[in-house]
């Protein structure tokens, strides 16, 4: 049986998934406008994604190593939010390229990254169910 | 010591150009080898480490002494030789655009300290040598509460100064120690954000009119096309009414004007865009075509089109003039004068450039004055160092901004990082032309 997300983490958790849509959303506005504001609302919002995804990697990672039994499905969780940690770190880094140096690059990491934000996340609450929480 | 310490250097350079793929054969002059355009994830950093001067002084070529005249100044920058022989020195910072992106905060940081930690004095200081003798024995402010000021130019008695925001002017007469009140505005210069906030001056040869150089918004339009109305551009200014039009467009970073003497050709040294390689895009020295279009944002050097411009611009990019010399990618020339004959036969014919060198680049250039031969008044040959010795063993004691060229035979440096004034002359006599340009330091 799975344990459910402490109330904390799964706010950190959920979290990534509006920043990273975010970023995405924003991405396909400058792509389709040239309008540079969106890259830098995208470019804050990478900063948010990779805040809260951070701390949640940090949160699984101890829940992993101080687990009694490390199941596949906690190390696949640690691994997306790894992915997800060190693709939205390129990502910033493709975006702090001026103006449409980040195109197209930028727009496939941050599809990339909101997917498996969502995937993650998603996997993450599944088996939680109301006034289950320890 | 110096000679043993150079070939090292070079040596050592020549390594590092080996490892790091920086250097490639020089960029200079009018048909440079350009690369294709790199894009790095991380822009190479490499940013000035500042080590007071101590005993050392920069280094001239044999025949010339090097003298500080002016120390402990509010970051200076450009400096104007009245025709007393005094000399007015602009100090300043400017700039502060707001910061958009997580880049911004970041870079700003590293950038810093690469630069010196002073205030601006936001004034003009005088240096006057009453006996002749080379010593700059007084040194004191000429007018204060001025925003930034940068290009400065006198004409008939009026004295004009480029603050980062409003071109301004005072009424100036010979002898003069301190203005004699607050200035006028000529005009509003275009100052929102202020990205490239320096304002560099020229004044035609007949007086009718004034030249302002004015920077782009943005290294390659990152804060958007609204932000650049007005920038990127030479403006002519009437110097009676204050009118003005856009004289050359395109010109990215215009940081330093001079009208070609015995001509009414104007003349700049332009900053091209980074982050697309050590060796992209060439900083230039060029004469300024009336209505030309130089190619910022939409390509680099002619027709080489930069693509992280969106939408671009096909027809912009035909009628893009190639500038007339490369001074190399990331010099970063701040200062430009025409020499003459007094500064000795080997550099009375071309232009002294003053670099205040890279920071985009593994390897670091600039760094110096270079001196650009001249021949029937068209650059000719490769640029040849006229002062150098700001950067050594990984320390950098100044960075050269504004260069002027005394009548009377002598180079004015700004050195906006140890705030100095340093002057370079030609050492007339022989007995003492044997002697090293560094040999005594200055007391």
């Amino acid at each position: 049986m799975q344990t459910p997300l402490h109330p904390l983490h799964a706010v950190i958790l959920a979290g990534t998934v509006p920043l990273f849509l975010g970023v995405l959303l924003s991405d396909i506005a400058y792509f389709q406008t040239y309008e540079v504001q969106w890259k830098n609302f995208a470019s804050w919002l990478i900063v948010g994604g990779l805040s809260f995804g951070g701390f949640a990697l940090l949160w699984a990672l101890i829940g992993f190593f101080r687990g009694s039994v490390r199941e596949a499905r906690k190390a696949i969780h640690v691994f997306l939010l790894l992915a997800i940690f060190v693709l939205g770190f390129i990502n910033a880094l493709v975006h702090a390229g001026d103006a449409w140096a980040s195109m197209p690059s930028g727009l496939v990491l941050s599809a990339i990254v909101a997917v498996l934000a969502m995937i993650v996340t998603g996997s993450g609450f599944s088996g939680t169910q109301p006034g289950a929480m320890r | 010591m110096k000679h043993i310490r150079l070939p090292a250097l070079a040596a050592f350079s020549l390594l590092l150009s080996a490892c790091g793929g920086d250097t490639e054969p020089p960029q200079f002059g009018p048909a440079p080898q350009l690369p294709e355009p790199q894009r790095e994830l991380l822009p190479t950093m490499k940013i000035a480490k500042p080590v007071e001067w101590g005993d050392r002084k920069p280094v001239a070529p044999q025949g010339y002494t090097v003298a500080a005249i002016a120390t402990d100044l509010k970051i200076p920058r450009q400096a104007l030789v009245l025709p007393n022989g005094d000399i007015l020195v602009a100090e300043g910072r400017g700039g502060g655009a707001p910061k958009l992106t997580p880049k911004d905060v970041i870079a700003a940081r590293i950038k810093a300290k690469g630069t010196t930690s002073v205030a601006g004095g936001n004034r003009l200081t005088l240096l006057r040598d009453g006996d002749g003798d080379g010593s700059y024995e007084t040194q004191r402010v000429f007018a204060e509460n001025l925003n930034a000021p940068y290009g400065l130019a006198l004409i008939d008695g009026k004295l004009y100064v480029a603050n980062q925001d409003q071109l301004v002017r005072f009424d100036y007469q010979e002898g003069q120690l301190q203005a004699s009140g607050s200035p006028v505005t000529v005009t509003d210069l275009p100052s929102e954000l202020n990205h490239h906030w320096t304002k560099a001056l020229a004044a035609s040869a007949d007086g009718r009119f004034l030249y302002v150089g004015i920077g782009s918004n943005s290294n390659i339009t990152e804060r958007g096309m609204t932000a650049e109305a007005e920038r990127a551009m030479v403006w002519q200014v009437d110097a009676q009414t204050g009118a003005h039009r856009r004289y050359a467009t395109g010109l990215r970073n215009p940081t330093a004007l001079a009208i070609q003497p015995g001509t009414d050709q104007l003349w700049a040294v332009v900053n091209e865009r980074d982050e697309i390689g050590p060796n992209l895009a060439p900083d230039y020295l060029t004469s300024v075509r009336e209505g030309g279009f130089y190619g910022w944002p939409y390509s680099y050097w002619g027709s080489n089109v930069d693509t992280r411009v969106r939408p671009g611009n096909p027809q912009k990019v035909a009628s893009t003039i190639r500038p007339d010399y490369s001074l190399g990618s990331h010099v970063a020339a701040l200062g430009l004068a025409f020499s003459l004959p007094a500064m000795g036969a080997q550099f009375a014919d071309g232009v002294f450039v003053g670099e205040h060198g890279s920071w985009n680049r593994g390897v670091p250039v600039g760094y110096k004055v270079v001196f650009v031969p001249f021949r029937d008044g068209r650059p000719a040959g490769d640029p040849i160092d006229f002062v150098t010795g700001f950067q050594a063993d990984g320390n950098t004691f100044g960075r050269p901004v504004g260069v002027t060229v005394d009548p009377r035979g002598a180079l004015i440096v700004a050195d906006d990082l140890s705030n100095t004034v340093w002057r370079v002359t030609p050492v007339s006599r022989p007995e003492a032309s044997s002697s090293s340009a560094s040999a005594v330091p200055e007391g």
